[in-house]
C-alpha cells in the first residue's frame, strides 16, 4: 500500500513537468479532431511503432527472402525468385551436413531441432518440481523463491561470462573435481561437454520464470478441491494426476509454448559462452542468421531473411498445432 | 501386505507432490524438499558467489590451480635498496627452522632471498622449501584498473546502457498507456483490429526479422546510434496488454465523472488513469528496465561504433579483448550484474507478481 | 437555476430503441424523481440529460438553449454517480477542486468554493482524507460535494444510495430533501426505489420500456394511478389486484364479481361504467374493512401474520388461491389459519381495464 502510494506519488512529480508542455497540445488536438477521434491520437504513436518494427518488418523479410545481393536497401536489391531457399536446400544428402552447399544451416538446424527438446524438456521439468517444492509449507519458501529466480534478472552475457569462468580449464568446476581425485575436464572444448553445458546454463538461467508461472498456477487451485478429494478418499497420488496436473494444464500449455518459442530463439548466451564452438556443436539457427546476415562479408542479407522466415514458420505451425491440440483436449 | 507396502509409498510420493499445508511433524518428503531446495541454493547461488569472490582476487591469485576459496595476496615488504616491495616466504632451512624471507626473483627451481633484517645477504633457496606468505585481501584495484585500463570508456559504457534503458522504459510506459487507455476506455471503429495488430506482434520473435529492423533502423539513419537500440522495442505489445487488462478495471465513472469536471481528454489519461494504473506501469516498467538492460542481440546489430556499445556489447567484446585479463573481466561482470540485483531485492514481489499474471493470462 | 425541457427524446443502441421518444417539462426548482424498474431506461434518460450519452432524436432544452450538442461539462449540469466516481488518488479537497482548476478558476475562489460546499455538507475535517478512509456516507457527501462546488443549474443524481445501508440511507434521504430546500436548483434524481421517490419528490415521473407511465406529485400518483403499472409500482407494500368482472346489481348499482366469490358491490362507483368483462379491481393493503363476522365482505384465510410491532402485515389467501395482502393498524390478533372477512374501505379501491388503464375516476 505504501509503497504503491509512493509510486505514484512520484510518477506524479514526474509526470508534472512535461505534462504542462503536452497538455496544451493534446488539449488542441481534442479541439482539432474532436472527441471521437481521440483515442486515434492515444494510439496513433503505438500503433506506428508496432506497424514500422514488427508488421512492416515481416514483409520486408519476405521480400528480402526472395532477392539477392549484400545491398541492404530493398530497392537496390534485384528478384531472385526461390534462390536463397534453393541455396539453403541444395544438399547432395538431407542426412549429412556435408554435403550441403550451406552445411552450416544444416548443423545449425540439427543443433537446433536437438538443443530444443532436450532443454525444454528439462527445463519444465525441473520447474515443476520446483514449483511443487516451492508451493509446500516450508520455511524461508520467499527466499528460495528469490533463490531460484534470480538468474532471470542477470543479463545472458553475464551468465556466459560467469559459467566460462567457472568451466574454464583452470576453473572453479575442475577444481572441485581435482579435490575428489577426479580429472580435470576441459569442458568447452569437446562437443558433449560442451553441449550439455549449453542446455545446463540455458536452463540455470531461465527456469526461475517458469517456476513462478507454474507456481502461480498451482497457487491459483483452490485448495477445497484437494480437501473434496482428501473426503472423496482419492490417494494423493491421483489428487495429484487427476486435479493437480488437469487444472495446471491451461498454464502448462502457455509454459510449453514460451519455452519453446524462447528455446528455438536461444542466442546470446551461447554466442558469448561458446561462440558456436567447439566447430558448429552449439550453433543453433539464430546465430547462423546471424553469421549469415551481419558477421560474415559479404552480409547475406538474402540467406539470413530465408533462414528467419523458415524459422517463423515452423513456430506459427508448432504453436497453431499445439493450440489445436490443447482445444481437441478440452472438449473431451 | 505387498499391496500395503505400494500405498503406503505411492502415498508418501503424493503426498510430497500434493501437499500444500502440511502437517506439524516433518516427514521424510519434507526432508526430501529441503534437499533439493538446498541443492538448488549451491547450483543457483554459488556460481555468483564465486564471481564476485573471484573478481576480488588479485590477478596472481586468479592463475592458480586449484583456485582458492577465498581471494589471496601475497605479504609483501619493502626492502632498503629495492624499489618494489617484495613477497614474502616462509623458508624451511636445512636445519628445519621457519624463516621468514623475501624473495628477489626465481631462478629455475631456486630462488634467490633476501632478509628483510639484513638486507645485503643474499640466499639461494630451492622454490620447493619455501611457502609463499598470505593473507586475505580484497583486490579492489580490479575495479579501479578498469575504469583506468579503458581509459573512462567505462563510464560510457555505463552512461549508454543508461541511456537506452531509461528512455526506453520512459517511452514504452507512456506510448503504452496511452494505447492501452484509448483500447480500453472508448469504444470506436476499428479498436478490435488496432488490438489484434498489437498483440499478433507477440507471434513475431524479434530474431525472425532481424534484417529488416536493422534496415528500417538504417533507413532512419540510427545505426550506431541509442535511439536506433530504443525505437524498436518500445511498442511492446505484453505492455499493452497488461495495462489495457489493469486499465478495463477502471470504473468509467471516474472518467465520466472527469469529463463532466471539464477535464480533457488528455487530462483525464493524465490526471486520472495514469495514476490509477501505477501497479501495472511498476509492472510494464519492470520488465521493460530488465530487458532493455540486458538487451543484447538488436544492440550488437545495430551499435556498431565502439563509443556507443552497451555495458553487455562490451562486456561481451572484452571476453575476446581481455580473455587473459580475468582480473578486469570478472570486475565487469560483477559490476554489470549488480544494478539488477539490487532492483531485485527491492522489486522481487512486482516482478514475479507481474511475471505471473502475463503468464496466466 | 433552470427549466429543463425534453422534446420527442429517442435513444436507441444499434437495433434496440431503448427510449422510443419522451417529452417532459421540468420547471425551475423542482426536485423530479425517475422511478421505474430496472432496465426502464431511467438511468440512459438522465446521461442524455448530462451529456454523456448521445441522444438518437430530440431535443433537450435547458433554459429554452438547445444542448444536444453541447459537450457534457459545458452543459451546466453535475452529477453524483451511483458509485460516486471519486477519484481514488486524490484527497477529497483535490476531488473538489479537480473540475475547477480544470475551468482555471482564480486559486482563492477554487478555496472559497470548497470551503463553502464543504461546510454545507459537514466534511471540512475530512478535506485531507482520500476516498478510501471514509465510511459511505462521507463519500457521498463528498460526491455530493463535488456536484455543488460546480455551482450548476441542474444537479443529477443516480441512484446515489443505492450503495447504503438501510439506516443511512433514510439519513442521507433527509439530507438530500433539505439540501433541496437550502439550494433551491433543480434536481433530478434516479431511482428504483418507490420510497425515494415518495419521500424526496416534487414531481414523480414513473417510466417503464424507456415510456413515461405518469407525472406527478408523489401522493397523487399514489392516490390516482393512471394504470395498473403505476398502482402496483408506486407504494409499498404492494396494492392487492384481484381479476374479475363488472355486473350491475338489481339496485342499479355496479358490483365486482371475481369467480367463487361473491359479487362486492362498489356503491361509489360511477354508474357510467356498466357491465364488462375482465376488469382488475386494486386495493392497498391498508384500505381493507377487516370483520371476523362472516357476510362483511369476502373471506380470506390467514396464511403468516407478520407482527412489526405499530402494525400487522397479514399475508391471506383468497379463495382460487388469490394472495391478499392485508395491514392492519397496531398488534394484530390473527393467526394462521383464521378466516377474516374484508372489503374495501369507501372508495378505496381502484379499477382498471383490459388494457390496464385506470377507469371509474
Amino acid at each position: 500500500m505504501s509503497a504503491r502510494s509512493q509510486f505514484a506519488a512520484a510518477t506524479g512529480t514526474i509526470a508534472a513537468l512535461p505534462a504542462r508542455l503536452i497538455e496544451p497540445l493534446m488539449y488542441g488536438l481534442q479541439r482539432l479532431v474532436g472527441i471521437k477521434r481521440m483515442p486515434w491520437v492515444f494510439l496513433i504513436p503505438n500503433l506506428t511503432a508496432v506497424v514500422l518494427f514488427a508488421l512492416l518488418p515481416v514483409f520486408i523479410n519476405i521480400f528480402y527472402s526472395v532477392s539477392g545481393s549484400d545491398r541492404l536497401f530493398p530497392w537496390d536489391r534485384p528478384l531472385i525468385g526461390g534462390a536463397n531457399y534453393a541455396t539453403l536446400f541444395d544438399c547432395g544428402n538431407y542426412l549429412d551436413p556435408s554435403t550441403c552447399s550451406r552445411d552450416l544451416f544444416w548443423r545449425a538446424l540439427g543443433n537446433t531441432t536437438v538443443f530444443v527438446p532436450i532443454q525444454v524438456t528439462v527445463m519444465i521439468g525441473v520447474a515443476l518440481i520446483t514449483a511443487l517444492c516451492l508451493n509446500r509449507e516450508i520455511r524461508g519458501r520467499g527466499f528460495f523463491r528469490g533463490i531460484f529466480f534470480f538468474p532471470v534478472m542477470l543479463s545472458p552475457v553475464v551468465v556466459a561470462l560467469m559459467w566460462q569462468w567457472i568451466l574454464q580449464r583452470n576453473g572453479a568446476l575442475n577444481g572441485l573435481m581435482g579435490a575428489v581425485g577426479l580429472t580435470p575436464v576441459n569442458w568447452l572444448v569437446f562437443p558433449n561437454t560442451a553441449f550439455f553445458w549449453s542446455v545446463f546454463i540455458t536452463v540455470w538461467a531461465h527456469m526461475g520464470f517458469y517456476t513462478i508461472i507454474l507456481l502461480a498456477g498451482l497457487q491459483a487451485i483452490p485448495r477445497d478441491v484437494y480437501e473434496a478429494a482428501r473426503m472423496d478418499s482419492a490417494s494423493p497420488w491421483r489428487s495429484f494426476t487427476k486435479i493437480t496436473l488437469p487444472l495446471l494444464k491451461p498454464v502448462l500449455l502457455v509454459v510449453f509454448i514460451l519455452a519453446v518459442i524462447r528455446s528455438v530463439q536461444t542466442f546470446d548466451e551461447l554466442y558469448v559462452l561458446t561462440g558456436g564452438g567447439p566447430g558448429s556443436a552449439t550453433m543453433l539457427m539464430v546465430q547462423y542468421i546471424y553469421e549469415v546476415g551481419f558477421a560474415s562479408q559479404p552480409r547475406n542479407f538474402g540467406l539470413a531473411a530465408a533462414a528467419s522466415l523458415l524459422l517463423g514458420l515452423a513456430l506459427l505451425i508448432f504453436t497453431a498445432i499445439q493450440m489445436r491440440i490443447s482445444r481437441g483436449g478440452a472438449n473431451d | 501386505m505387498t499391496d500395503l507396502g505400494v500405498v503406503k509409498t505411492g502415498s508418501s510420493i503424493g503426498a510430497f507432490i500434493t501437499r500444500r499445508r502440511g502437517r506439524k511433524k516433518l516427514d521424510w518428503t519434507d526432508w526430501l524438499t529441503y534437499v533439493y531446495l538446498l541443492l538448488g541454493l549451491v547450483i543457483m547461488f554459488t556460481p555468483v558467489l564465486w564471481v564476485v569472490v573471484s573478481s576480488f582476487k588479485t590477478p596472481a591469485n586468479l592463475t592458480e590451480f586449484p583456485p582458492t576459496l577465498l581471494p589471496y595476496a601475497a605479504e609483501t615488504v619493502i626492502v632498503e635498496g629495492h624499489d618494489a616491495p617484495l613477497p614474502l616466504f616462509d623458508v624451511t632451512t636445512e636445519e628445519g627452522e621457519t624463516v621468514r624471507l623475501a624473495q628477489l626473483r626465481r631462478v629455475g627451481i631456486n630462488a634467490q632471498m633476501i632478509d628483510p633484517a639484513n638486507p645485503e645477504e643474499r640466499l639461494t633457496i630451492p622454490v620447493e622449501n619455501a611457502q609463499p606468505v598470505r593473507q586475505i585481501y580484497l583486490a579492489g584495484e580490479n575495479y579501479t584498473n578498469l575504469l583506468s585500463s579503458t581509459g573512462g570508456m567505462i563510464w560510457r559504457y555505463v552512461f549508454n546502457s543508461l541511456f537506452i534503458t531509461i528512455v526506453a522504459t520512459i517511452i514504452t510506459l507512456i506510448m503504452n498507456s496511452m494505447a492501452a487507455f484509448a483500447l480500453s476506455k472508448y469504444r470506436f471503429r476499428g479498436s478490435n483490429m488496432a488490438l489484434v495488430a498489437i498483440l499478433a506482434t507477440l507471434m513475431i520473435p524479434a530474431t525472425v526479422v532481424l534484417v529488416p529492423t536493422y534496415m528500417i533502423v538504417a533507413q532512419l539513419g540510427l545505426v550506431g546510434n541509442l535511439w536506433g537500440v530504443i525505437l524498436p522495442t518500445v511498442a511492446t505489445p505484453t505492455g499493452v496488454f497488461l495495462l489495457r487488462q489493469y486499465m478495463l478495471t477502471i470504473p468509467d465513472e471516474l472518467i465520466e465523472a472527469a469529463r463532466m469536471d471539464h477535464a480533457s481528454e488528455w487530462r483525464i489519461f493524465w490526471r486520472i488513469i495514469l495514476p490509477l494504473s501505477a501497479p501495472a506501469l511498476a509492472v510494464v516498467a519492470i520488465f521493460s528496465i530488465l530487458s532493455r538492460w540486458n538487451d543484447f542481440l538488436l544492440p550488437l546489430v545495430v551499435l556498431t561504433r565502439r563509443e556507443s556499445y552497451t555495458l553487455q556489447l562490451a562486456l561481451a567484446s572484452f571476453s575476446t579483448e581481455y580473455g587473459i585479463r580475468y582480473d578486469l573481466l570478472l570486475a565487469m561482470t560483477t559490476l554489470t550484474a549488480l544494478p539488477l540485483a539490487f532492483a531485485f531485492i527491492f522489486l522481487q514481489r512486482y516482478i514475479t507478481s507481474g511475471i505471473a499474471s502475463t503468464g496466466i493470462k | 437555476m433552470a427549466n429543463l425541457t425534453l422534446e420527442n427524446i429517442k435513444k436507441s443502441f444499434g437495433v434496440v430503441e431503448v427510449i422510443p421518444g419522451v417529452d417532459l417539462e421540468i420547471n425551475d426548482g423542482e426536485f423530479v424523481v425517475f422511478v421505474g424498474p430496472s432496465g426502464c431506461g431511467k438511468s440512459t434518460l438522465l446521461r442524455m440529460i448530462a451529456g454523456l450519452e448521445d441522444v438518437s432524436d430530440g431535443d433537450i432544452r435547458i433554459d429554452s438553449a438547445s444542448v444536444v450538442n453541447t459537450p457534457a461539462a459545458d452543459r451546466g449540469v453535475a452529477m453524483v454517480f451511483q458509485s460516486y466516481a471519486l477519484y481514488p488518488h486524490m484527497t477529497v479537497r483535490e476531488n473538489l477542486s479537480f473540475g475547477l482548476e480544470n475551468i482555471r478558476m482564480a486559486k482563492p475562489e477554487i478555496a472559497r468554493r470548497v470551503s463553502d460546499a464543504a461546510q454545507l455538507l459537514q466534511i471540512e475535517q475530512l478535506l485531507e482524507r482520500r476516498p478510501k478512509q471514509l465510511s459511505g456516507g462521507q463519500r457521498q457527501r463528498v460526491a455530493i460535494g463535488r456536484a455543488i462546488t460546480r455551482d450548476p443549474k441542474i444537479f443529477l443524481f443516480d441512484e446515489p444510495l443505492s450503495n447504503l445501508d438501510a439506516e443511512l440511507r433514510v439519513l442521507m434521504r433527509i439530507e438530500i430533501t433539505k439540501l433541496h430546500e437550502r439550494l433551491g436548483n433543480t434536481m433530478i434524481y434516479v431511482t428504483h426505489d418507490q420510497i425515494e421517490a415518495m419521500t424526496m419528490a416534487d414531481k414523480i415521473v414513473v417510466l417503464r420500456k424507456g415510456v413515461i407511465e405518469q407525472v406527478g406529485a408523489p401522493l397523487d400518483l399514489y392516490n390516482n394511478p393512471r394504470n395498473i403499472f403505476v398502482a402496483g409500482f408506486i407504494g409499498s407494500p404492494r396494492m392487492n389486484f384481484i381479476e374479475g368482472s363488472l355486473v350491475r346489481t338489481d339496485a342499479g348499482h355496479v358490483a365486482f364479481e371475481a369467480e367463487g366469490l361473491q359479487p362486492l358491490p362498489l356503491p361509489d362507483a360511477d354508474p357510467s361504467l356498466g357491465a364488462r368483462e375482465r376488469v382488475t379491481l386494486g386495493v392497498r393493503p391498508e384500505d381493507f374493512v377487516i370483520s371476523r363476522e362472516a357476510g362483511a365482505g369476502w373471506p380470506v384465510a390467514v396464511g403468516v401474520a407478520e407482527q412489526y410491532g405499530a402494525s400487522s402485515y397479514l399475508h391471506c389467501t383468497l379463495k382460487g388461491e388469490i394472495p391478499v395482502l392485508i395491514h392492519e393498524a397496531g398488534q394484530s390478533l390473527a393467526k394462521r389459519g383464521d378466516v377474516l372477512h374484508i372489503a374495501p374501505r369507501g372508495k378505496q379501491y381502484h379499477l382498471f381495464d383490459a388494457d390496464g388503464l385506470a377507469i371509474g375516476r
